[in-house]
């Protein structure tokens, strides 16, 4: 596994004037990203919502956030891609690292900081006015970026969505004729076109019958190859399935992380294992 | 319900606990026949009112009201094709006016409630769509007209801009906020900024129902006469400049039913008969898609 | 298979919304091929930092709440502007004839006295009357559309009831003079003057057109407005409490009586006003049915004049500072008393519907 090292380099950029160039990427190489929060508290309003939370998420990893409703586990990864704070009521305190620069430091534009960290929501929402291609390309067009490679960009993200074999003839239907299970794909491969180095997904399953939730596991497994992902889910199986390491949430704590196997057979917190074996939850 | 169980629930066994019941019954049938009569009431005018514009405009017209410019007094013929094309001016020069700060104003109304500002210019708007338009007819002759040192089109297309503003602004505020919050969601995680979330997507998604709104404000302005009566004032000819008298077509329907000549009241039929066609065109197919849209809510 | 745009970097483009400066020609700076410029994750907006940790907006969001909060402000414009406007127009007649202009009865361009009261009297009697004949009307329709008609029924009904508000003043205007006022004049005028003449509601000739025919004809105007503010006043009472009526027995009249009338009573006189205050400023069709004769008369028949048809009859060849002033006075107090109106009864709706109109208040 790379190590996020490899690409990233502190670039100075108040000033416009960038450090070293970054080496070239190799051709194909993909380039996750690294993350870490640190001590991070929210609130909405007077209400807070996560106690000093401490986690990392490692590039080309799929790390699940799992815990009982009510948890925090939504503000968490809102707060990753800089959501959280289009409510008026919320703030938080502590930080936030991509690829060891703080999205909220003060020359940094949550525009810019959304497009690194894309997010797959719970419920399908595609574009209802938009046909399946200008879904694909909405982070574009609706920036008003042409793409001389736009046909590619919606073969090849529609392919690593699982979707091209089913869509390809199809590129101009209404994005909202789809099956839910189809939307949902649809959703990841409009992630996936801006090329973000995380790829956020809040219980992207919950919504969907078993044979759509089973595609779009495989496609996570798939996916991680090139992006890191972060699976908030309320299914503990799913958990177990597909990520590498696992984060236990309990009202707006962190209860315990570490690799999946670990927490899944032999965990620490006795909380942990409760929730995990379905005692509680 | 039998008359045992009526009878304890009345109270008393002394009186007819029956005939209570059945007057209560009846006080019942009465009341539902005559709401039922209230609706039935109420269409009587209108269906009077189309009856009779579309017997007598249908006898009056013909293809001269279209194309002839008014005849001078008492002579016989002509038709209102000035004031036909003059509607259309005044309609297109408050849109342009109005269009803007209504569909922008709503969108601020709906996406920055938050603001102090929200919540004052929404009660505004309200407030002032209940002003009557006579009123705002004197409002732009002291604010137009004076200066101007004379009637003119500007002065009719700024009082139709007025009376447009508030309606399209608080339709455009409604359905924006409509747009579902994962529309929202799903653009700004795209790393799209947030004007043009805005106006690429929440406009987009209201697109439907804010033109039926504008529908809706434009049959409404091309039907007012008042407060064109001292701004846009009328004009007998053809009139193209934006600071001359402006003849429109409910103006010159006025004209012609207050005048003492059979001739000019044909015509005005005539008027009558296009200007509802026009209004009640426009208003049915803006409310059925509207409703089709929503689902029913009227 | 990788995708091509995940591959070989591709050269820099200078993007739209950064304000960073091109880079070096050296080009090929990062596989992440969307992005102009950078691989970098934050990128400088321009615009001062802000050393605390608050979200940064980007010109382009300053710029567009700017624009339309200016656009929303013009309302807030338009409104103060008239009041102002007006009343700086009106200044030389409310400084001459002071508050006696609200209790004169003169008018007269050539000896330069004016009193508003003939109009202010036949803006109150004939939209008061509008009222008393509207109302009944109107709660009768609104009931039946909420509580009798079924759904595809209830629809039509209140469609039709809707395009009624739809028709343009002046049109109905037409339709009064031409069939209402004759038929006024020979049916219920005439029945009226021969059996109840003796009473002074009823003396004088008949004409069709006067105090009556107008207040007739604005209760038709305003009918759909009251029923319509009704009908969503009804709707908004929660079926519990019908429901509740019922379960104790009542017939469905008592049960709307007792729960939805007594729920909605603040919207009903919300609903109320507003008809009031669309009556109090209807110009086109009133001017052509109320005879233009600026007097008192206690006589329905009698013709009379109201401000707004004043207004309509007599601005536009009004000459001379002092009788524009007067008439711009009218239209002031005719846009102080539809404003206060108007205030009060949103008020009152807002109290039983919610600030959002059939949207309950969350």
């Amino acid at each position: 596994m790379s190590q996020p090292g490899d690409f990233v380099r502190p670039v100075v950029l108040s000033d416009g004037v960038s450090g070293q160039e970054a080496p070239p990427a190799p051709p194909g190489f993909p380039r996750g990203g690294h993350m870490e929060v640190r001590g991070l508290s929210a609130w909405f309003g007077p209400q807070q919502a996560l106690f000093d939370v401490s986690l990392e998420f490692r590039a080309h990893t799929v790390t699940a956030i799992i815990g009982p409703s009510g948890c925090g586990k939504s503000t968490l990864i809102r707060i990753l891609n800089r959501l959280h704070e289009v409510v008026p009521s919320a703030r938080h305190t502590g930080t936030v690292l991509l690829d060891g620069e703080d999205i909220y430091g003060p020359i940094a534009d949550p525009v810019h900081v959304r497009r690194q960290v894309g997010m797959v929501f719970q419920r399908p929402n595609p574009f209802p006015n938009m046909s399946v291609r200008d879904n694909v390309l909405a982070g574009f067009k609706l920036n008003h970026q042409r793409r001389a490679d736009a046909e590619e960009i919606v073969e090849s993200t529609l392919r690593a969505a699982a979707l091209w074999d089913e869509l390809k003839d199809l590129l101009d239907k209404p994005g909202a004729s789809l099956s839910g299970g189809q939307q949902q794909r649809l959703c990841i491969a409009r992630a996936l076109a801006v090329q973000p180095r995380v790829l956020l997904m809040d219980e992207p399953c919950s919504a969907l019958d078993p044979v759509s939730t089973a595609k779009i596991e495989e496609l996570i497994f798939a996916l991680k190859e090139r992006f890191t992902i972060v699976t908030v889910t309320h299914n503990m199986q799913q958990a177990a399935r597909i990520s590498d390491f696992t984060a236990f949430l309990m009202q707006g704590r962190l209860a315990e992380f570490g690799t999946t196997r670990r927490i899944f057979t032999s965990p620490e917190n006795k909380l942990t294992e409760d929730y995990v074996s379905g005692r509680f939850g | 319900m039998n008359s045992s169980l009526q009878s304890a629930a009345a109270g008393d066994s002394s009186s007819a606990p029956d005939s209570r019941f059945l007057r209560r019954k009846a006080v019942n049938a009465a009341m539902t026949a005559f709401s039922l009569a209230c609706v039935l009431l109420a269409l009587v005018p209108l269906i009077s009112i189309l009856a009779f514009i579309v017997s007598q405009g249908a006898r009056a017209i013909n293809l001269d009201f279209f194309i002839r410019l008014p005849k001078p007094v008492g002579e016989a013929g002509g038709g209102m094709a000035n004031a036909i094309l003059g509607t259309l001016e005044l309609v297109g020069l408050a849109c342009v006016l109005g269009l803007p700060v209504g569909i922008l104003g709503g969108a601020f109304l709906s996406e920055y409630g938050n603001s102090p500002l929200a919540p004052a210019a929404r009660f505004t708007a309200d407030v002032l769509s209940g002003v009557p338009s006579i009123v705002v007819g004197v409002f732009v002759f002291a604010l137009v007209v004076r200066p101007m040192h004379g009637f003119s089109a500007f002065a009719g297309g700024v009082a139709l801009a007025i009376l447009m503003v508030p309606t399209v602004m608080r339709t455009t505020e409604e359905l924006m906020r409509l747009v579902p919050g994962s529309l929202r969601e799903a653009a700004l995680a795209l790393g799209v900024s947030h004007w043009r979330t805005v106006l690429l997507v929440v406009l987009q998604n209201a697109r439907g129902g804010i033109v039926m709104g504008v529908m809706l404000a434009i049959a409404r302005i091309a039907g007012e006469t008042a407060p064109l009566l001292f701004t846009a004032l009328g004009n007998r000819f053809w009139s193209f400049e934006l600071n001359q008298p402006i003849a429109a077509l409910p103006m010159q329907i006025f004209t012609y039913a207050i005048s003492p000549f059979d001739d000019w009241h044909r015509q005005a039929w005539a008027g009558a008969l296009v200007l509802v066609v026009l209004v009640l065109a426009v208003n049915l197919v803006a409310r059925v898609a509207v409703r089709q849209r929503v689902g029913g809510t009227p | 298979m990788t995708s091509p745009h995940l591959q070989a970097p591709r050269p820099a483009r200078p993007g739209k919304r950064a304000a960073r400066p091109p880079k070096g020609p050296a080009g090929p700076a990062e596989a992440h091929a969307g992005e102009p410029g950078g691989t970098a994750v934050v990128q400088a907006g321009p615009g001062a930092a802000d050393p605390q940790s608050h979200p940064r907006r980007s010109l382009g969001d300053t710029l567009f709440k700017v624009a339309a909060g200016g656009f929303a402000a013009v309302v807030l414009l338009i409104a103060v502007g008239m009041a102002w406007v007006m009343t700086q127009a009106a200044r030389p007649s409310i400084r001459a004839f002071g508050l006696g202009f609200l209790v004169s009865s003169a008018w007269d361009p050539v000896r330069n006295a004016y009193g508003a009261l003939p109009y202010i009297f036949g803006t109150v009697t004939s939209s008061l009357l509008a009222l008393a004949i509207a109302v009944p009307l109107a709660l009768g329709i609104a009931s039946f559309l909420s509580e009798l008609a079924r759904g595809p029924l209830a629809r039509v009904l209140g469609f039709l009831v809707e395009l009624l508000a739809a028709i343009p003043s002046v049109v109905y205007g037409l339709w009064g003079v031409f069939l209402m006022a004759p038929w006024l004049r020979n049916g219920p005028q005439a029945w009226l003057s021969r059996h109840l003449g003796f009473l002074p509601f009823f003396r004088g000739t008949p004409f069709g057109v006067g105090m009556m025919g107008a207040a007739l004809i604005l209760a038709v105007m305003i009918l759909p407005t009251i029923s319509a503010v009704c009908l969503e006043v009804f709707r908004a009472v929660p079926r519990a409490q019908r429901e509740a009526a019922l379960a104790l027995g009542a017939t469905r009249w008592e049960s709307t009586r007792m729960a939805v009338f007594s729920y909605a009573r603040s919207g009903i006189v919300g609903a109320v006003i507003l008809g009031l205050g669309r009556a109090l400023g209807e110009t086109m069709a009133v001017t052509m049915l109320i005879g233009n004769r600026p007097q008192i008369s206690a006589s329905l028949f009698a013709p009379a004049h109201t401000m707004a048809s004043v207004l309509a009859n007599e601005f536009a060849e009004a000459s001379g500072d002092l009788y524009l002033s007067a008439l711009i006075e009218i239209g002031l107090v005719l846009f102080g008393i539809t404003i206060l109106l108007n205030i009060l009864a949103r008020w009152l709706v807002w109290r039983t519907v919610g600030r959002f109109g059939s949207t309950p208040a969350a």
